[in-house]
This record gives structure tokens, C-alpha cells and sequence, in this order.
């Protein structure tokens, strides 16, 4: 990573009077902005850069030196299913038959565009065992809080304005209350046993005519599958609740078993985690919702239908939730990960889940010995260490994140799931050889050993990277949001 | 069996179960009910070669027609430089994830730090989080900071000229909170002040308008801004960054949240996405913002570095108190309109407006010369410009589509069905404005 560029930002190498783009020439005539009325106009100037080609294009060359991907090096990011993302889905995306497409353009121009959406949603439906997809939620939050507003439209449309309880494993990720409250519903946890799976005896009191749903991912974040789930499934249906299926957990569940056979009604898709299009940095994602067959027409609009002719027209429909985008999503992210599913295809999506879950075990086995492992037994896709075995050194699992990054690794999920103190949470995906996770694991035990017998160096990590340790208290006391914050103090 | 994402040999798989303790890849799931498991193959097509891949989306796109976009409403064919394509496609920054570990994230850090910097200059306001999935979304997120400052207050008032795919998703969120959205009248296409101050009173949350609107309009909002925060509600402008060189901010008209879609800078028109939408506010809100924020701060040896901050606001910390659930932002769609502002700058950015203000005009005033058309709305215009047509307009749009030409969004409003709203940017030539009239002149219904 380069250490010598880093740090200037973009206004600070501009220059008053430098151009970095050329535009036609005005041939309309004697056609002028200064024509509107002054009250309409602009009043102070911007504070845009002024920077030639080149230096816009090192400036973020070098910036992007600054940075780690997948394509850098492993990424075991637990719950994030960073695996990797192939080119040629981007290649795909980029194809100009598709971007130089106006959403508002009549679908008799749009019919391939409309073929696409179409196969998409109709493979996620195949592969979760679920009627019918939506593909326009932008991402796995915003799936999730469509999923849960059909359920609280389905309640709303039997008369049965009460039933506002959805209940969450208390291992459950961040967005499923903040989605939940977003909907006007309520959240209960139920508590976990032991082995970090749902405890049915604990939720079985807080079934009743309240109860909307219940919301799980299975694997659920400790990586364990949930084996009572039928169970579960039948008390939330007996208690007239749905049952909401995240998605983020997914990957491991490929070509094994599916959500709509498991007991799910409802459920999102991340696609950017289980079909391999890029994270971005945090975004952009996209995160279908898929529904069981009566829930179908709550889908959100517009959605995309084939006609009895095999031509694709956008529908409308009166008793659909309403609106939630403006229009068919993150559509090039869409392409990208119909790319993938035709690239896999039957034989190979079908052995993601399987190997997915070996790479996770093999780490989970090979470090068992110098980590602590809270939650023993097969783990699926992810699982999860409570910090190191040896607590005398005082080294907590982010010195461990920290010095992992100086040996070329992203760090795992630190502090997640809130159940341990010093969770480490480690998935690795199956698309890494043997020979990256062997790399790993000796690295992780490297770093263990160096908790012992050179603490201060683990403590005191990075001390590789582009910046060293970051002051995350000051960056809140006195935040500085702008490069204005900046030369004002 | 082996495969090109699935690096693992037979002999890789057989040593790794024996690490674990299983005999099978079946055996890691043997807690898994029988009864659940898919027993099948997949219902779909046996895998592809990338030869093969390439075909199929040759054959697909074959199915799409590319047209010369006269289209806009809310969507608009600007140009996008080369280098943007070739930046933003670089895989450090295209295959990270969200910034947690800032050490070897700075790259994806310091452009939302500068995109942050840049969006709040653009709209005249003090803060920008680092943006949203698009701009009918990032306008209910403001809503929801309204509802938060309002406390109890359950009436939204709203443009009648705010773009319908806004208004409709905002919709839907306000439906799941028992909120109240009325619409504020227009007159001339231009927001009606005394209407608002007829509606409003203490009960408003916030008052929404689209600055350069539905219609085209630049809309005028002398006194809004007071007659709001009088009765102790937010004013909210929706507006569209690339107009804000050369037409009023939302800050300088003393808007409290500026929110839309990001995607007229540069953004491929990619048929509705990926875009990007923005949120602005002043300082006195930064905390009630949703999304992430970064910060400058420093790191251990006192270089200038920068981290996700403020983090209390947000889902992973609040949970259900939290209120958004967004837990990302835009990613690489906010380096896209960073690098494309940062080359357009202070001046490019003026002269696509010009360029497109230009092209605008000229074609609007030659349809209207053709007979044909006459103009709905006498207000001044930008880009946009909205036309009531003396004959059919699906069938005139019929018309210029066999040319290869998209004339055009017919309005939703009811009693707009003999209208259209028309777009020119700077991508458009004067052949093809002159062609297109040509075209029109042509047409007999």
C-alpha cells in the first residue's frame, strides 16, 4: 500500500483556473442561464475543485491504493459472505444494449431488460422455495422492511390491526428491531440456550393474539442451524404469526435446503452477500423479497409479469403494499448476479453451501486449540471465537483484528454477535482455496503466540498499514464532516 | 468437478473433513431434519461457459432498443467522462465492504469524506451523511428525521408538483405510522405560497417541495422557509445536485433538509439504477441523520485520517430506538459522483447546465413554433420544459420511437393526458433536436 500519497484530499491540490473536462460547443444561439430571474440563481459560487484529468485520475488511483478488497487479499467478515466477485459480471452489467436504457422508456423497448428481471425472480424463487420475487428493494435492509411490511399489511387486511409483535432471536443482526420499528411493529426477544440456538420453551410464553411474526436467519449468527425450526414454524403459524426469513445467512444453505420448505412465508435475499455481486464499499446492494403464494399480490409495484404472448409488460397492482423504489431496484446489480447464476448453473450452485461450510469448520478445528470456542459442534457457514483461549495476556480480539490487517488479512466481525464479550466472528465463503485458509490459520496462530510473548506489538497494532490506530472518541468529541470543518479549526 | 470459484481439489476436500471429523460434505449437515432437505437438483439451466454468458446477454440486450433520450422526470441522460467508468471499476475500491476497519479502508473513507464535503456545498447546507440508495428513499429518511424533531406531529405537507414516484413511496413509509400527507396546491407550475399558509399550523412536521419540480419548473420560495419554521416545521427540498452551480440552493432558500437523487451527475440512466440519493441538513440535525457519516480525526501518530463516526444514531448500536434501519450507504455510486464532480468543478458543472438550459430552450421554442404545442407553464425552466400537445401523445411518441427517438414522459397528473415533459442535456445534439422537429412537423394523427 502506498504510505507516500496518503492523505491530501481532493481540494487540496486544486488550482484556481485548472479544467478537467471539455463539453461541446453552444451552437443554439443566443440562449443564456443570466436570462433567469435573479432570485432563482445561485448566490454564492461552489466550492467545486478545479483539477486537471490526470490528477483526478491519480489522485483516486492512489486512494484506491489505500484500500482492501477481496481481490487484496482474504476477507473473512463474518455474516458478509465476502466471496469473490467475478469480472464478467461486471463486464455484463456495463453492456450499453442495457445502461443507456430511461426507465420510462415503453417496454416494447425494454423486453429484454424485462426477460432478465423476470429469469432472476424466478431462479431466487427455484432456489429459496418461495412463490414469487420482488427484485426492487436496494438492499438487505430495505428487503427486510418490505418483508415486513407485507406481514404487517396481511394482519392489517384481516382485520387484525393488534397483531404487532414480531419476535427476534436475541442474537439477531441490528437491522432486524430498527427494520421492525421502521414498519410500526414491535419487537420481543426470545432468549437463546445453551448451544446459541432459539430456546422453543421461552418462546412459547410470548405467543399470542399480538404476535405478527417472528423474524430468524437459520444458520443463525453463531453459524448453528436452527434444527427446531419446523417446530418453531408451526407454534408462530399456530399463533397466527409469519414466519420472516433473513437472508443474510443464506450462502451456507445452498443446494441443502430451503427457506420456503423450512417453514419461512416470507423472506429477503442480500444479493451482493449470496450471489456475488460487489459489496462497493457499502453498496450498491440489492435485496429481494420473496413471498409465499398468498402473499403474492402484496408485492411491492412495479412489478414485472410475462404475458400469455411471452412478451414482459410492467404491472401494477391495486392490492400490492404500495411503492418502495422508483422503480425495478439496483437493476445493474440485478444483471450482475444473473450472470452468476448462469455462470454456476444446477451443478455448481448446488455445492456452494457444502463447501462453504467445510472452509468454515476447517478454520474453526484448526484454531479451536488457541482461540476460544464458546459454541462447540459443526458450525455452518460462520462461526464465532470468543477472543483468545489464553486471557492472561490481556490482548482483546481487536488487537487480534488489528494485527491481522498488518499481516495482509481483513480483519473477521469483532464484537458481533453482542452474546460473547469478545466475539470474533469468522466466515471465509467457499470460493478460498485450502491454501489461503492454511495461510490464515497460521498467521492466527502466529498471532497468538505473539500475545504471549510480545503483547505490546499485538496491542499496539497496525503498525503496517497506510494509517496506524485511529482516535474514534475524538472523531465524535469534535467531528469534522467536511473539508470546511477542517480548515476552520 | 473441480470449478473456476471453487478452488478445492478431491484431495483438498477428503484432508479437510478429516481435520474436521466427518467422512462426508452430506455429514456436515447430518443435524439438518431429513425432512427439510431438497433432494433435488435446482430447477434451472446446467452452467455456462463465459463464451456462453456473453451470448445470452448479447441475445437479451438484441431484445432492448437504445433510443436518443428526450426523457427526463427525474432521470437524465447526462454524459459520463471515460475516466469514471475506469476509476470506480478499480477492485480496491469495488470489492471492500463498508469501512468498519478504517486502517485499510481510507480509500473508500476519504472520497465519501470529500463527496460528503461536496454535497453539502452544492445544496448550501452543513452536512451531508454519505448518501442513500436513491432519491424517493433518501426523501422518506427525511421524513422520518421530521417525525423525530416533531415529536407527536402526524401532517406532512407536501408539493402537488413533487415528482409522483417520490410522493408514492413516501406513501407507503408514511402509511405504517399513521402520518398525514396533504398536497399544497400550484399555481403556474410554481408552488402556491397561500395555500401553504392556509395548511399549515403547529400539527406540521415539514413542508416538501421539489425545487427545480415535476414539471421543469424553477420554483421560487420566497418566505417558505420563514412561514415554516414559524409553525415549528422542518422545510425539506427535494432538488437535483447538478442543477445547484446555477440555481438557488436549498440552503440559500433556508431549507433545513435538502434530499433527492444524485444520479444527474453522470450516472448512466442504467434503466432506473444503480443511482444514488442524498441527504443534506443543517448542523442543528446532524445527529437525528441516518446512514453513515464520516469524520476526520487522527490516527496514533497524529496523521489526519478518517472513520465512520456518530455511529450512536445508527441500527447497530440503537436497534429498534434507531431511526432508520439503514445500514449502508451507496458505496461506489458516491465515488462515482465524487470523481465526476471533482473533474467537472466549479466551471464544467456550470457549462453543463448551460449547454443543457441551451438545447432546452431551442427545441421548445421550435416545438412550440411547429403549431403544434403550446407551453403548459410560463414559469422559467432549466432543462425541463412541460408542452400541451394539439394531438395525440402516445401516438406522437409512436411516432418519434419508430425514428429511434424517446419524445419525452407523459405527466401522471390527471388532466395532464394531452401533455409532455421534455429533456435536453448536453448529450444532445443540434441535428438530433433538429431531427426530432422535423420529425414532428411530419406527424399526421
Amino acid at each position: 500500500m502506498n504510505n507516500t500519497y496518503y492523505g491530501k484530499l481532493i481540494f487540496e491540490i486544486s488550482q484556481p483556473g485548472r479544467v478537467g473536462c471539455s463539453l461541446p460547443r453552444n451552437v443554439f444561439g443566443n440562449y443564456s442561464l443570466d436570462e433567469l430571474p435573479a432570485a432563482l440563481r445561485r448566490r454564492s459560487d461552489t466550492l467545486l475543485p478545479e483539477v486537471d484529468e490526470l490528477s483526478v485520475v491519480r489522485h483516486y488511483t492512489n486512494m484506491s491504493n489505500n484500500n482492501f478488497g477481496v481481490d487484496t487479499g482474504f476477507y473473512p467478515l463474518g455474516s458478509c459472505t465476502m466471496k469473490y466477485n467475478p469480472k464478467i459480471n461486471d463486464e455484463m452489467a456495463a453492456d450499453p444494449k442495457f445502461t443507456a436504457l430511461h426507465p420510462s422508456q415503453p417496454v416494447e423497448t425494454t423486453q429484454g431488460a424485462l426477460q432478465l428481471y423476470d429469469e432472476v425472480q424466478r431462479t431466487l424463487s427455484e432456489i429459496s422455495g418461495l412463490h414469487r420475487f420482488t427484485l426492487n428493494p436496494y438492499a438487505g435492509a430495505h428487503g427486510e422492511m418490505v418483508g415486513l411490511m407485507i406481514i404487517r399489511t396481511y394482519h392489517l387486511r384481516r382485520g387484525d390491526a393488534h397483531r404487532t409483535k414480531i419476535i427476534v432471536p436475541n442474537s439477531s443482526h441490528g437491522t432486524n428491531p430498527a427494520s421492525a420499528a421502521v414498519c410500526g411493529l414491535q419487537i420481543v426477544e426470545v432468549k437463546s440456550t445453551e448451544d446459541g440456538t432459539v430456546d422453543v420453551q421461552d418462546l412459547i410464553p410470548l405467543l399470542d393474539e399480538n404476535l405478527a411474526g417472528m423474524m430468524m436467519t437459520n444458520p443463525n449468527t453463531l453459524g448453528i442451524f436452527e434444527t427446531q425450526i419446523p417446530e418453531i414454524a408451526r407454534l408462530i403459524h399456530e399463533a397466527g404469526g409469519l414466519m420472516y426469513y433473513d437472508g443474510a445467512n443464506l450462502n451456507p444453505m445452498l443446494g441443502v435446503c430451503r427457506p420456503g420448505d423450512m417453514g419461512f412465508d416470507v423472506m429477503h435475499i442480500n444479493i451482493h452477500k449470496t450471489f456475488s455481486t460487489p459489496h462497493g464499499g457499502g453498496g450498491p446492494g440489492a435485496g429481494p423479497v420473496g413471498v409465499r403464494e398468498d402473499l403474492a399480490e402484496l408485492l411491492p409495484n412495479p412489478q414485472v409479469c410475462r404475458l400469455d404472448d411471452g412478451t414482459y409488460s410492467l404491472c401494477h397492482h391495486e392490492k400490492s403494499i404500495g411503492y418502495i423504489s422508483r422503480f425495478l431496484g439496483n437493476y445493474g446489480v440485478l444483471m450482475r448476479a444473473y450472470a452468476y447464476l448462469l455462470t454456476m448453473g444446477r451443478e455448481q450452485i448446488k455445492r456452494v453451501g457444502a463447501l462453504s461450510t467445510l472452509n468454515a469448520n476447517y478454520i474453526k478445528e484448526s484454531l479451536k486449540d488457541c482461540y476460544e470456542l464458546p459454541i462447540k459442534g459443526l458450525c455452518k457457514h460462520e462461526f464465532v471465537f470468543d477472543g483468545l483461549k489464553d486471557k492472561s495476556t490481556e490482548v482483546t480480539t481487536l488487537d487480534v483484528a488489528k494485527r491481522l490487517l498488518d499481516y495482509g488479512y481483513h480483519a473477521p466481525t469483532i464484537y458481533f454477535p453482542l452474546l460473547f464479550h469478545q466475539s470474533l466472528m469468522i466466515e471465509p465463503t467457499e470460493t478460498e482455496s485450502k491454501s489461503t485458509l492454511d495461510a490464515f490459520i497460521e498467521v492466527m496462530r502466529k498471532i497468538a503466540e505473539e500475545a504471549k510473548t510480545s503483547p505490546e506489538i499485538v496491542k499496539n497494532a497496525p503498525h503496517h498499514t497506510p494509517v496506524r490506530r485511529l482516535d474514534d472518541v475524538k472523531a465524535v468529541r469534535e467531528p469534522k464532516l467536511t473539508f470546511k470543518d477542517l480548515i476552520e479549526s | 468437478m473441480a470449478f473456476k470459484y471453487l478452488p478445492h481439489t478431491e484431495a483438498e476436500i477428503s484432508d479437510m473433513l478429516r481435520t474436521v471429523g466427518v467422512a462426508t460434505l452430506d455429514d456436515l449437515y447430518a443435524e439438518v431434519p431429513d425432512e427439510l432437505k431438497l433432494k433435488r437438483d435446482y430447477d434451472m439451466p446446467e452452467s455456462k461457459s463465459e463464451l456462453e454468458v456473453r451470448r445470452v446477454f448479447q441475445q437479451l440486450g438484441d431484445k432492448n432498443k437504445s433510443l436518443i433520450c428526450f426523457a427526463g422526470s427525474g432521470v437524465y441522460d447526462h454524459y459520463t467522462p471515460s475516466i469514471i467508468p475506469t476509476l470506480v471499476s478499480r477492485s480496491e475500491f469495488l470489492t471492500s465492504y463498508t469501512p468498519y476497519q478504517a486502517e485499510v479502508s481510507q480509500g473508500t473513507l476519504q472520497y465519501i469524506f470529500e463527496y460528503q464535503t461536496m454535497l453539502a456545498d452544492l445544496t448550501g447546507l452543513d452536512y451531508s451523511n454519505s448518501s442513500m440508495y436513491d432519491g424517493t428513499t433518501a426523501t422518506t429518511e427525511a421524513m422520518f428525521m421530521a417525525l423525530a424533531v416533531g415529536k407527536k406531529k402526524k401532517r406532512l405537507l407536501v408539493a402537488s408538483t413533487l415528482h409522483p414516484q417520490t410522493l408514492r413511496v413516501l406513501q407507503t413509509y408514511a402509511g405504517f405510522h399513521g402520518v398525514n400527507i396533504e398536497l399544497i396546491a400550484h399555481k403556474n407550475g410554481q408552488t402556491d405560497f397561500e395555500d401553504l399558509q392556509s395548511r399549515i399550523s403547529e400539527d406540521v412536521a415539514a413542508v416538501f417541495v421539489q425545487a427545480v419540480n415535476y414539471y421543469g419548473v424553477i420554483e421560487d420560495y420566497a418566505g417558505f422557509s420563514d412561514l415554516c419554521h414559524a409553525h415549528k416545521a422542518l422545510f425539506i427540498v427535494n432538488c437535483r445536485p447538478s442543477t445547484l452551480s446555477v440555481v438557488r440552493s436549498p440552503g440559500e432558500w433556508g431549507a433545513d433538509i435538502a434530499v433527492g437523487d444524485a444520479q444527474s451527475l453522470g450516472i448512466p440512466l442504467g434503466y432506473g439504477g444503480p443511482y444514488i440519493g442524498f441527504l443534506c441538513a443543517t448542523k442543528a440535525l446532524v445527529r437525528k441523520m441516518p446512514g453513515r457519516i464520516v469524520g476526520a480525526t487522527t490516527d496514533s501518530e497524529g496523521k489526519r485520517a478518517f472513520v465512520l463516526t456518530m455511529q450512536a444514531r445508527e441500527q447497530h448500536i440503537r436497534r429498534e430506538k434507531a431511526t432508520s434501519n439503514i445500514c449502508t450507504n451507496q458505496g461506489v455510486m458516491s465515488l462515482f459522483v465524487t470523481i465526476y464532480m471533482s473533474l467537472m468543478g466549479k466551471q464544467g458543472l456550470k457549462e453543463v447546465n448551460e449547454l443543457s438550459y441551451a438545447g432546452a430552450h431551442y427545441l421548445c421554442d421550435a416545438l412550440v413554433k411547429t403549431g403544434k404545442f403550446e407551453r403548459v407553464f410560463s414559469s422559467p425552466f432549466l432543462n425541463e420544459f412541460c408542452l400541451r400537445s394539439t394531438s395525440d401523445v402516445t401516438a406522437l411518441q409512436n411516432h418519434c420511437l419508430r425514428e429511434g427517438f424517446h419524445f419525452g414522459v407523459r405527466p401522471e397528473t390527471p388532466g395532464m393526458e394531452d401533455c409532455v415533459t421534455i429533456a435536453v442535456t448536453e448529450k444532445r445534439t443540434k441535428e438530433e433536436i433538429d431531427k426530432l422537429v422535423e420529425l414532428i412537423k411530419n406527424f399526421q394523427p
